[in-house]
Formats: structure tokens, C-alpha cells, sequence
């Protein structure tokens, strides 16, 4: 039997959010059933290798005939699960907006520019010990209309499937000093402090690439059973 | 203390990222088992149509053996963008009961829903109308509240299991807690 401990709370955000108003309509309103964390539960999804799209990892230079604009970046990490586990050989999805604050998406009506050797689409693999990386380049904020003056700090949203189906995760990564931080619905929708400033990546100056990019760190802990499957399993 | 990395919202614009092709698709003509269509609407509060969501799906074989242990070509995954008109479909086949330490599971299909205004991803299940039986004994559908189980039951039309998802309201789809 594979233990998951439950979410504590304030780490994870509340549907619930009333500053952040597209959650009106759509945050349920009776709160969730507790169930058995059964087999459909504890097992997952698994991707590997075979989903990965080529040239992937490197989003500046995915568009032939140019390079995208806007400040490169190389950013790392390493996923693991709450008991420090690395999550191995685990596809990382990515995508973002370009370095004017625009995604190249049809309901995207910002009036920035897009970028044509910008997609925004990223993907890339963990190694044996949970590490990953990609370079892309610096989103940039852009305007949305939650609020009178809302902006979205710049961010890249993030997609992993961990070790079970439990351990499904989607999330931002953001940037160290953004003073759009503390204003974003988003963001401030996860109650506990500390677990807000997980998803701010760090500037990594070791990893910097001299004349090419700077480095961001930004490592991912998502939901891990208690033991581990060949100790228990029958 | 946690150390778990908080959830944000898929946004708006996930199809960038994660939008696969054919991945509604799970079985293909040569997977044992019967085929099924299994498709819905994604609604809010209103009723209306949630036209920018993210259905995932995640489900035994027909033999009701998960992943790798399942049947070769049959990974239990799929993943489908909501159309303008909240509109999901995915080809699989139907899935068989899952036996471990908490019971026998009525056939089921474990649903995962993402849309913008969802700050963390809701985790549902859809059970099939028509296992009377099994349905009565699974151990998770027992958690539910009798009056709400019919929230997870999909209901045969044609050769379709159809099964709307309710984020608010009278018909609100009971979500868990996993």
C-alpha cells in the first residue's frame, strides 16, 4: 500500500479565491469528498522520451530562419517528491508569453507584438537524479482585465505528472524582485508565505553562460508516497 | 513543514504547451476490450459553456490493470481541450474493475479538469450507469453522498457514455479530495 499524505492547508491555493475573478463562476462550491487513495490514485500517467517534440528544450531557436527575441535564459531545476526522491526521466511541459508580454495564442488580443520565432511552447526531460533544463527567453508582464491596472507578473507556466495520478501538477515559475508579485491574484491565492516564494526561482550566477544567457533555478516538489512501492507491495 | 510546490492555474493559453495531437485518442482498433466514445460538456456556475478547459483522463485496461501493467499499447492517458462549446470526447475502451487492498472498484475512468479560474486542477471519476452492482460496492462512490453519486454516472446515447461535468450549481459534479 502506497501512503500520500493529504495537502496541507494553505500550501496549495484555494479554488476559491474571490480577488481572482474567473474563479467565480467555476470554483465549486461544496467542498471536495475525501476518498481511499486506491490504486487509480497512487498509480499514473507515465511520459518519457517518446513525447518529447525535437528541439524542444531550447525555445529561442525553434522557428527557422531567426532566433526569438528578448533576453536568454537558461532555466533549471530539479524535481523531486516531498521525501527528496528525484523525479527520473519525467517530462517537463513549458510555455509562456514572448518577451513583449504576448502569447502567441488566438484569444490573446494584448496588442504587443508577437515574436515569429517565438512559439512559447517548451518541453524538455529529467535526468536520472530529477534535474532539467531549458533555455528559452524572459517573458515579459502583460496586462489582464481581473482588476482595473491588473498585470501579470512575468512567469512560466509548468506541467508535470509526478509519480502518481495524485501527484499531478501544474504551476508558474516566477522571477526573483518582480514587484507585480504582490499584486497578482494568482500568485497571493496560495495562503502560506513560504510556500508562495517556492515558485520564485532563483537567479543562478554559477550557471550563467558567459556572452550567452543567464540562469534562473527553479526546483519542484511534488506529492511522493510515504514509502517506497517495493517495500509494501504484495 | 510542506516543501510541496504550490499549484497555479493552467491559464487561458495552455494549448500552447500542452495541446497534443490525437491525444483523446487511447485505443486504437487492435486494443482488447469493448470501445467506447466518452464525452461531455465542462459548465460553470451559470450552466454556460466553459469553453477554455482541459480534460485529462486516466484509466484501466479492460482488464482493469493500470500503466505498464496494462495491456501492450494501452497507456490510460489521454488528455482533451475543451471546445468553444465546453465539448470533450475521448475514443478508449471501456474499463474493467480494479481490484487492490480497499475492494473491488466498479469500472471507472478518473477524470482531471483545468481551466483558467482553477487555481488547482479538480479531481473527479466517471462511473458507468449501467453496473448497478458494482457500483453500490465501490469503495469510493460510498464516500459520496447517496443524492450526489449520480453527478459521476455516465449514461449511455448511441454508442456514446456522455457524462456532463458541473463545476457550480444545483447539478454541482462532486469533486475529492486526494
Amino acid at each position: 500500500m502506497f501512503r500520500y499524505r493529504r495537502v496541507p492547508a494553505g500550501v496549495y491555493p484555494d479554488n476559491d479565491t474571490p480577488a481572482y475573478r474567473s474563479s467565480e463562476k467555476r470554483a465549486p462550491r461544496e467542498p471536495p469528498v475525501a476518498i481511499p487513495h486506491t490504486l487509480s490514485e497512487t498509480l499514473g500517467p507515465r511520459f518519457g522520451a517518446e513525447a518529447l517534440r525535437a528541439d524542444a528544450n531550447d525555445m529561442t531557436c525553434q522557428v527557422p530562419g531567426g532566433i526569438a527575441q528578448g533576453q536568454r535564459i537558461l532555466v533549471h531545476g530539479r524535481v523531486s517528491d516531498e521525501f527528496g526522491r528525484p523525479e527520473a526521466h519525467a517530462l517537463v511541459e513549458v510555455w509562456q508569453a514572448n518577451a513583449a508580454g504576448r502569447y502567441r495564442h488566438v484569444n490573446d488580443d494584448h496588442d504587443a507584438p508577437l515574436d515569429p520565432y517565438f512559439t512559447g511552447a517548451g518541453q524538455c526531460l529529467t535526468d536520472a537524479d530529477g534535474h532539467y533544463a531549458f533555455y528559452t527567453i524572459e517573458p515579459g508582464a502583460y496586462p489582464w482585465g481581473n482588476h482595473a491596472n491588473a498585470w501579470r507578473p512575468r512567469h512560466i507556466h509548468f506541467s508535470l505528472f509526478g509519480p502518481a495520478w495524485g501527484s499531478r501538477l501544474v504551476t508558474q515559475m516566477y522571477f526573483p524582485g518582480d514587484p507585480l508579485l504582490p499584486f497578482d491574484p494568482i500568485f497571493m491565492g496560495i495562503a502560506d508565505a513560504q510556500a508562495r516564494e517556492r515558485l520564485v526561482s532563483c537567479f543562478d550566477l554559477a550557471r550563467t553562460e558567459p556572452g550567452r544567457a543567464l540562469a534562473y533555478r527553479f526546483d519542484i516538489v511534488l506529492r511522493g508516497p510515504a514509502e517506497t512501492p517495493w517495500e509494501n507491495r504484495s | 513543514m510542506s516543501v510541496l510546490t504550490p499549484s497555479q492555474t493552467v491559464g487561458p493559453y495552455f494549448h500552447i504547451g500542452l495541446d497534443w495531437p490525437d491525444a483523446h485518442r487511447l485505443a486504437g482498433d487492435s486494443t482488447p476490450g469493448t470501445p467506447i466514445v466518452l464525452q461531455g460538456r465542462l459548465l460553470d456556475g451559470d450552466g454556460a459553456a466553459v469553453p477554455d478547459a482541459m480534460i485529462e483522463i486516466w484509466q484501466a485496461d479492460a482488464s482493469g490493470r493500470y500503466g505498464s501493467d496494462a495491456v501492450s499499447g494501452f497507456r490510460g492517458a489521454g488528455r482533451a481541450a475543451v471546445d468553444a462549446n465546453g465539448r470533450f470526447a475521448f475514443e478508449t475502451v471501456k474499463p474493467g474493475a480494479v481490484s487492490d487492498a480497499h475492494g473491488t472498484q466498479a469500472p471507472h475512468v478518473n477524470v482531471a479538469v483545468f481551466a483558467r479560474g482553477l487555481l488547482v486542477h479538480l479531481f473527479t471519476r466517471i462511473y458507468f450507469a449501467d453496473e448497478s452492482a458494482a457500483n453500490a460496492a465501490d469503495p469510493v462512490l460510498t464516500c459520496v453522498p447517496a443524492a450526489r453519486r449520480e453527478t459521476l454516472l455516465a449514461r449511455r446515447e448511441g454508442d456514446a457514455w456522455v457524462l456532463d461535468i458541473h463545476l457550480q450549481g444545483t447539478h454541482e459534479t462532486v469533486f475529492f479530495d486526494v
